[in-house]
């Protein structure tokens, strides 16, 4: 049942026509700032026209001397997007599932929790997390992935979001009590059972996680750490056209890794596997 | 036997309430804690007595105005967001879901609305800023001069078009999984009775989607209310919204000569944001009852 969402079934669903044109309309309206970012980059100075010497400059210079900071940054995130995404792994996918299996009376508490962290934005966060990093750089260094612990908060109600829904269409229950009833341990459910079934949420709470610390900028900004979104803004300073390269390039990187990431579940999904017979011991 | 087993199921629920442990330590200090401070801060003043001046700052005309911008900017994108991302969602119904179209719309969405911040800032001032693309088209072409009144990018009405460059990918994202629960029999079943397409979306999917619809369009609105990257980066002079205002209030000792304002302008987001995301909540329980 867990696959039986796909294609053929869905109803009313518009006409290609009519999707080609909502599509082809918004999508031509959000190429615009693009565009003009990539319009920015390639403008030839004051007399006009066009070339490509800045991003000759940027690529030759081989991101050494000024940029160098960006490329430390940008190592600082892609680190803090792994830590954060641990944590969402590690901490939010196993509490959520022994609430929904063992507490489903704590289920509507989890989601207040979760959802809190919209409540409570960023900038306000920050006020509170100034004394809390006091302490947390006493006992583990100033580390910037010591950042992550923040970072996973704020991806919380993201994260939450995308495996619940997943974690609603799926019968948990029943499938935990029938591996539990042929034999498997707590273990092998969690890992042969409920992470398969679970997967889609998973990497969708996986994927907005990347995606939002790759881009944060408030708590790191105010708690004076480095990571990509402030070294952009220091650049932006000297140079906006370097400035805007560099978002690109941040802007692609993002959208492959995001697609990367998204692709990580398709194949297996596609393949219509059908266990309807589950026979003999595990 | 009975007895026995009661035991063990017993012992075997307190261990599973220690698996609960890790994460309830883990809110209570990076989310619990740090909240708590942060409030905390708006009620007390430089000496560390308890008083309530700090808080009454929030009734200053000042502050009512950036909470006034605020509320207005958050509503108007959330709402423009909502209806935009809906079409789009809607568009997007017949496309498989792990086909290319489906997973670029996805990637692209995730991008532009989690990752934007600072650089949505950047992409706007190329597009219409002073010497944007689009100002300089507009100019050259049409003799028209979008800044005649005064540059507004820099401040607040300059925020709306990047509010909706990330409200509208963020709905996309929340609303998809709601519209994509609408199950086959009920269209079967309106067919069966005679129905229509028409009768389809305003007698079944439009009552089933409200719940989702009016609970992503809260968190478009909590989601601008709380932004603060783009508006950080765009609106250089001034504290037009109240998370400018916290950042002026953290950055320079005393505004309007009053301690701490920054807690207690903490403390009015967090009421605004409370009072939208206990309405989210709700709606939220609602919508789950057409998607089991």
């Amino acid at each position: 049942m867990s696959g039986g969402l796909t294609t053929g079934g869905v109803a009313h669903a518009p006409s290609r026509t009519v999707r080609t044109v909502i599509l082809g309309l918004i999508g031509v309206i959000f190429a615009v700032p693009i565009v003009a970012m990539v319009e920015f980059t390639l403008r030839a100075g004051l007399v006009g026209g066009y070339n490509v010497d800045r991003w000759v400059a940027l690529f030759q210079s081989g991101f050494t001397g000024v940029y160098r900071p960006v490329l430390i940054a940008l190592g600082n995130s892609v680190a803090l997007a792994v830590g954060t995404v641990t944590i969402v792994l590690l901490l939010l996918v196993p509490t959520m599932l022994l609430v929904h299996i063992r507490f489903p009376q704590l289920r509507r508490t989890l989601e207040f929790i979760c959802i809190l962290p919209i409540t409570i934005p960023a900038i306000v966060l920050v006020v509170g997390l100034a004394p809390v990093y006091a302490i947390v750089a006493r006992l583990l260094g100033s580390g910037v992935w010591t950042l992550a612990f923040a970072y996973g908060i704020t991806v919380l109600p993201f994260a939450y979001r995308a495996i619940q829904s997943n974690l609603d269409g799926v019968d948990v229950k029943t499938l935990t009590e029938a591996a539990r009833t042929l034999g498997a341990g707590w273990g092998s459910v969690l890992l042969r059972i409920l992470v398969p079934n679970l997967r889609r949420g998973i990497l969708a709470g996986a994927f907005i996680a990347v995606a939002v610390v790759l881009g944060e900028f408030t708590i790191a900004s105010l708690l004076n750490r480095v990571n990509l979104q402030t070294a952009l803004v220091v650049v932006s300073k000297v140079d906006p056209y370097t400035a805007v390269i560099l978002s690109l390039l941040a802007l692609a990187f993002a959208f492959v890794l995001l697609l990367l990431i998204g692709r990580l579940g398709a194949p297996r999904t596609r393949t219509p596997r059908r266990r309807t017979t589950v026979k003999g011991p595990a | 036997m009975k007895s026995g087993l009661r035991l063990s199921s017993k012992l075997r629920g307190r261990a599973a309430a220690f698996g609960l442990l890790p994460f309830a330590v883990y809110v209570l200090l990076f989310l619990a804690v740090p909240t708590l401070i942060a409030i905390g801060t708006g009620f007390f003043d430089k000496s560390g007595t308890l008083t309530l001046g700090t808080v009454a700052a929030l009734g200053d005309p000042v502050v009512l105005t950036t909470f006034y911008n605020s509320f207005w900017l958050s509503a108007l994108t959330a709402v423009v967001g909502a209806v935009v991302g809906a079409i789009v969602c809607y568009a997007l119904l017949g496309a498989r879901p792990d086909g290319a179209l489906r997973t670029t719309i996805d990637s692209l969405s995730g991008v532009l609305a989690q990752f934007g911040g600072v650089m949505l800032a950047f992409a706007f001032v190329a597009t219409i800023g002073i010497q944007g693309m689009v100002t300089l088209y507009l100019r050259d072409t049409f003799g028209l001069n979008i800044f005649e009144n005064g540059v507004w990018l820099y401040s607040t009405p300059g925020l709306i078009l990047p509010y909706i460059y990330f409200q509208v990918p963020l709905m996309i994202i929340t609303f998809m999984p709601a519209l994509q629960a609408l199950k086959p029999q009920w269209a079967e079943a309106n067919a069966t009775l005679g129905g229509t397409t028409a009768s389809y979306w305003l007698r079944i999917a439009f009552p089933v989607l409200a719940p989702s619809f009016i609970g992503s369009l809260l968190l478009l609105f909590a989601n601008a209310f709380s932004s603060y990257a783009t508006a950080a980066a765009l609106v250089s002079q001034g504290s037009q919204i109240v998370p400018l205002q916290i950042r002026a209030a953290l950055t320079s000792e005393t505004i309007l000569g009053r301690e701490n304002l920054a807690g207690a302008l903490a403390l009015g987001m967090i009421v605004v944001m409370a009072i939208v995301m206990v309405a989210y909540s709700a709606l939220q329980s609602r919508a789950a009852r057409w998607q089991q």
